[in-house]
């Protein structure tokens, strides 16, 4: 009698420990499986650690398996450069993806959602090992190779009495000079240089300064597309708008979070770590200095120390151009060309 | 009043007297116990994802507060994870109790200055306070969770029985006093077999079961509040003389038998915790959140204050001058202090009321998150129901404030009839029905807060 209650006891020590260690053990479990199909890649906001592990590893051709899961709000993923769709990384739930690179080099991972304040800070990179298949070369950014600097003072005393139409420029009679629709003069000059040097010409002397900027306006209309600007409105709306605003004044969600608009003294240990103000794309004497080489080099390079991130890994040559055209047309009426 | 002992229906005796389908049933919940301890620490830091919240404060609290606690009593300490470890080390079995095997601990008796709740309403009100980080934060859950197990272990090796349970457990001193409610009671058929028994089974123990966990006579019980429903005793006492009775509910609340100041401040401190809730969970203000969120700062300092306060001073001392309002202008045979403790029982009806209609407002509201955590209880892309990828969708709301009105209707006047019963109890006049109106328009008042905060 009393071994045969021993042994039912053990037997229901067992049932407990299987049952216990059994449904406990689930955690270790999934870990343990999961580890085969691809790596964990945590999202948190910037101020909590950003991408997680922040640095990934693949060969050439080799199949990147990512396992994201966002420990916090809703983020996105995208790869720079790439023509990837952007996917979203829901708080607490996976989302796979699979990468395959065909050319060695570093990409840039980045959040595709308004995560926070330092949402542009979250970036991860992929170093993407193997030979390069065809070796190519880089040609320098276009704004050192006309020797701009990006960030000397550019504004420029402008008091526009109204918007600069390239409509109205129609109904002028006037042929611009050759020498002025060439792309060269467009990628170098800002529109105050142009208008400067249209001033100049006797044979228009009769326009009025408003006049002349319907000129300008032209002239800037006739170097981008409607698709472009499409392509620009979207890019913007998606990373530019957090900060620079959706109306390009300036005063986008993230911007409005940042309560020291001036630049740290040189001395200052804050100084290339602060947070500017974003620049307002309507404000005229910031805009009308500002040749299109010089936003181009803006949006590549970052604004170094402003808060502006740098969207060179990010953006293809064509996505920036596309951006700087849209930026424009806060300034200038570009709709209808002559 | 009537009764009808649920153990003369076979299926009933059966399954309450074999104990595997007991240990069966509080395996499974030690093992979700213990991966809730998990997925708080390893799990994903999302909360709303993770199934230590999800399972333990939707789910869980769910089920007590609105099943278990309201139909059962006590029925989920029968089945509660948390002292098991320790009560299995301590009778050194699983099972049924092996001969020549006494387990393992001290057993030491519980202090008398300590036998009562005070603990427990301190150790709620100590959770209480925390309680915003606790809901929302993952491995916060997972840690309290884990120090409870721990110090249950710890308590059962060097007191006896459940001491933990029933002196100590931030929850277990709620469930106790809300268990009066319930249409449930374990009670002696005749309590005379139990005066001439002499070996006292169901105290002592004998080879087919445990002496009472709950450290009980089952003969002298008159009230729900310790009985663990663990049904021991069903299985110790040879003459068949313990009944599972169904009975009307509340009947507990009408015993003058066992009416304690200790209890009475329970009464206090979960109606007033319920309608601090209210506020803080439930109502618009926003500063009032980050307050009871900020944990350790000088705002959160403010709530912890006015929280405490408000349970044990504001509450308790508006309704003593109720009270003392009563006993001035219609003497009774009763000392004001004594009138206190005896009106605080009438509270429980309607205390529960406020739980139960709080709970509502956000139960079925986030109830559908259950789904993807049961799916995927850590996050980590498994989809074991198919569910895993399920959206937030929260139920009835069109009906949800119809139900809590009903409820907390239903709570007033449930507490306003036990009210007007224990004034009836002491009166040493004819008996009128609106003599004891302060404690009624007392009752009233927090009603009314309570609907204005959960529907208004």
């Amino acid at each position: 009698m009393a071994s045969r209650r021993i042994r039912v006891e053990w037997i229901a020590r067992m049932i407990v420990l299987v049952l216990v260690l059994g449904l406990s053990s689930m955690a270790f479990a999934s870990r343990w499986l999961n580890r085969s199909r691809g790596i964990d890649v945590h999202a948190r906001m910037p101020e909590s650690g950003g991408w997680s592990p922040d640095v990934l590893n693949v060969d050439v051709g080799e199949p990147l398996i990512l396992r994201m899961i966002s420990d916090d709000v809703v983020h996105g993923f995208a790869v720079g450069q790439s023509s990837q769709p952007p996917i979203d990384v829901m708080p607490g739930k996976v989302a796979e993806v699979s990468l395959t690179f065909d050319n060695p080099g570093t990409y840039t991972f980045y959040c595709t959602r308004w995560c926070g304040p330092n949402h542009w800070r979250m970036r991860g990179t992929i170093e993407v090992n193997g030979a390069l298949e065809i070796p190519g070369t880089t040609d320098p950014p276009l704004y050192l190779t006309l020797g701009i600097d990006l960030d000397s003072p550019h504004e420029v005393p402008v008091d526009l009495v109204r918007r600069p139409s390239a409509k109205r420029s129609a109904a002028l009679d006037f042929d611009i000079p050759e020498d002025y629709l060439t792309r060269d003069y467009y990628l170098s000059h800002s529109p105050y240089e142009a208008w400067r040097d249209l001033r100049n010409e006797s044979s228009i002397s009769q326009f009025t300064d408003g006049d002349i900027w319907d000129l300008v306006a032209w002239l800037w209309a006739s170097n981008t597309t409607s698709e472009a600007i499409s392509t620009g409105e979207e890019l913007y709306a998606q990373n530019c708008a957090a900060c620079h605003g959706e109306t390009g004044n300036g005063n986008g969600v993230f911007a409005r979070l940042v309560e020291d608009d001036t630049p740290a003294d040189s001395s200052s240990p804050d100084f290339g770590h602060e947070i500017v103000a974003p620049t307002d794309f309507t404000d005229p004497p910031q805009m009308m200095g500002a040749a299109p080489a010089l936003l181009h080099g803006k949006i590549l390079r970052g604004g170094m120390g402003t808060g502006m991130p740098s969207w060179g890994q990010i953006f293809t040559k064509d996505q920036i151009w596309a951006i700087v055209d849209y930026l424009w047309t806060f300034q200038f009426q570009m709709e209808v060309k002559p | 009043m009537v009764r009808y002992n649920l153990i003369q229906i076979p299926v009933i005796r059966t399954l309450l007297t074999n104990r595997w389908p007991q240990l069966i049933i509080r395996a499974f919940a030690l093992g979700g116990f213990l991966l809730a301890i998990l997925a708080g620490f390893v799990g994903t830091p999302v909360g709303s994802r993770n199934f230590a919240i999800i399972i333990v404060w939707i789910a869980w609290w769910a089920l007590l507060i609105m099943v278990a606690v309201p139909l059962f009593g006590r029925g989920w300490c029968n089945i509660c994870p948390i002292p098991m470890p320790g009560e299995w080390l301590q009778n050194g079995s699983v099972l049924r109790p092996l001969e020549n095997k006494t387990g393992r601990g001290l057993k030491l008796r519980w202090p008398n200055k300590f036998r009562n709740i005070w603990l427990q309403n301190v150790a709620f009100t100590a959770i209480a306070l925390f309680s915003i980080v606790i809901l929302t934060q993952p491995h916060i859950t997972g840690m309290v969770l884990l120090a409870l197990i721990l110090f249950a272990v710890a308590i059962s090796f060097i007191f006896e029985r459940r001491t933990f349970c029933r002196y100590l457990c931030p929850v277990g001193g709620f469930i106790g006093l809300y268990s009066q409610v319930s249409p449930i009671e374990v009670r002696v058929r005749d309590t005379s077999v139990c005066t001439d028994h002499k070996d006292k089974t169901c105290f002592t123990g004998n080879e087919d079961g445990f002496g009472c966990p709950w450290g009980i006579f089952p003969g002298g019980m008159v009230k729900n509040t310790n009985c663990g429903t663990c049904m021991e005793c069903l299985r110790t006492c040879p003459y068949d003389n313990i009944a599972v009775n169904l009975r009307p509910p509340g009947t507990d609340l009408l015993q003058q038998r066992g009416r304690k100041l200790d209890e009475a401040f329970k009464a206090f401190i979960m109606l007033g915790s319920a309608v601090v809730y209210s506020v803080v969970l439930i109502g618009p203000w926003g500063a009032l959140k980050s307050a009871a969120f900020a944990v350790g700062s000088f705002a959160w300092w403010g709530y912890a204050m006015s929280f405490l306060a408000f349970v044990y001073v504001l509450l308790p001392g508006i309704f003593y001058l109720a009270v003392r309002y009563i006993s001035q202008n219609a003497p009774g045979k009763r000392k004001p202090l004594r009138m206190f403790t005896e009106y605080a029982y009438a509270l429980v009806p309607l205390g529960l009321a406020a739980w139960i209609a709080f709970s509502l407002s956000f139960v079925f509201t986030n109830v559908s998150y259950l789904w993807p955590v049961l799916s995927d209880p850590f996050s980590w892309g498994w989809n074991l129901f198919g569910a895993a990828n399920s959206s937030w969708t929260p139920y009835f709301s069109k009906y949800i404030p119809a139900v809590q009105v009903v409820i907390l209707i239903v709570g007033l006047f449930w507490s306003i009839t036990v009210i007007q019963r224990i004034s009836g109890e002491s009166t040493l006049s004819e008996h009128k029905p609106w003599r004891p109106w302060p404690v009624i328009a007392f009752s009233a008042f927090v009603t009314s807060g309570l609907l204005w905060l959960l529907v208004g």
